[in-house]
């Protein structure tokens, strides 16, 4: 219950920071805002990538065929967003419980020049067990990223690093490859569980 | 508890002594609850932290800078995500708290952002970091440290 405050300080906070900040470095997009037609991603069959799972395999959109799947994109450099969305999805897969085990759960790396495969095999093994790590070479990654319709982009830091912008949401497909749904960030729980429930019921569906 | 240890730039004297601090237009009034970061793997990638700061006192504060051994270049940052669902990452400038308000930093919105870290960050220790306000005054808070799948300060 202590979390729940802090978020609704979190709100007011932020909503009041956003507004003395009003300098405008990022982008103000309306929430409404309509998504451009050809935005949506494909069909998983009419994609075409070949990636490396953690353990080594070779991966691609036909592996994710069969069973419903969540893909998410992201990179192990990524300090907020990508912890807390692969700790979101561990939590999911939590309350689905055996159900877990009836889906793909695969997190893509934006930054492949980092994520290695010894990189992603690290990091993933912090979340639950079921979330697979892809990583390959720099076009294949970009080819992925095409066909989800996901962007990233590198931005460099005062440090002489480099950070990476990039699509947050959650890609939910059903057993055939179709895109069922997507999770956006900051989207609660209550409403996550139920949109995977939903790519797994249509998983049933289909195959009758 | 750590979390809520609270120490104004002054000298130690004074505070064990516990006088107030006229010196000091507002930071002295200022509480940092709910502290907590997220264990690293090693020391290239950066870490994170969050925590609520409030502001108790009659004076609006300005939260301006971060301070720790544990970063070379620690920094306030604010991630946004856009209607296209792109999230990204820049400093954020300067935090004012009105009094009686708080600030979170949480995920996916303002974060402390530690960058170069000196040393890895260990799950179960904790670290002091030092939040800086424009009036001058000092606000250490013991930061604990996390699994790297942790959620929030209670997980
Ligand atoms: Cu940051």
């Amino acid at each position: 219950m202590q979390r729940r405050h802090v978020v609704q300080y979190g709100a007011a906070g932020v909503g009041a920071v956003a507004l003395m900040l009003g300098v405008g470095w990022w982008r103000v997009d309306g929430p409404g805002a309509p998504k451009p037609a050809g935005q949506r991603p494909l069909p998983l069959s009419a994609m075409d990538f070949r990636l490396t799972d953690h353990e080594g395999n070779e991966v691609g959109p036909e592996t994710l065929i069969g069973r419903p799947t969540m893909v998410f994109f992201g990179f192990t450099y990524c300090p907020d967003v990508c912890p807390t969305t692969l700790s979101d999805i561990s939590g999911w897969l939590e309350d689905l419980g055996d159900d877990a085990a009836r889906m793909n759960v695969v997190f893509i790396t934006v930054d492949p020049e980092r994520d290695t495969v010894e990189a992603m095999a690290e990091y993933v093994g912090y979340f639950h067990p079921a979330i697979r790590g892809w990583t390959g070479p720099a076009n294949q990654v970009a080819r992925a990223a095409e066909g989800f319709r996901a962007s990233y982009e590198r931005v460099p830091t005062e440090g002489g690093d480099y950070t990476m912008n990039h699509t947050a949401s959650v890609f939910l497909f059903d057993a055939k490859g179709e895109l069922v749904t997507m999770i956006d960030y900051h989207e609660p729980r209550e409403f996550a569980v139920p949109k995977i429930r939903r790519a797994l019921t249509e998983d049933v569906e289909g195959a009758t | 508890m750590t979390k809520l240890s609270y120490i104004n730039g002054l000298p130690l004297v004074l505070l064990l002594s516990g006088m107030s601090t006229p010196a000091f237009a507002g930071s002295e009034d200022v509480v940092v609850e709910n502290a907590w970061s997220r264990a690293s793997i090693g020391v290239n990638r950066p870490g994170a932290a969050y925590m609520t700061v409030r502001n108790t006192g009659e004076d609006t504060v300005t939260l301006t800078g971060l301070t720790t051994p544990l970063a070379v270049m620690p920094q306030i940052h604010e991630t946004k995500t856009n209607a296209d669902g792109v999230s990204s990452m820049a400093p954020a400038d300067e935090i004012t708290i009105e009094p009686g308000q708080s600030v979170a930093l949480e995920p996916g919105g303002l974060h402390a952002m530690l960058m170069k870290l000196q040393n890895p960050m260990i799950e179960g220790e904790t670290f002091p970091l030092t939040l800086t306000f424009s009036d001058g005054g000092e606000v250490t808070v013991e930061v604990p440290i996390l699994g790297i799948a942790a959620r929030g300060p209670e997980s």
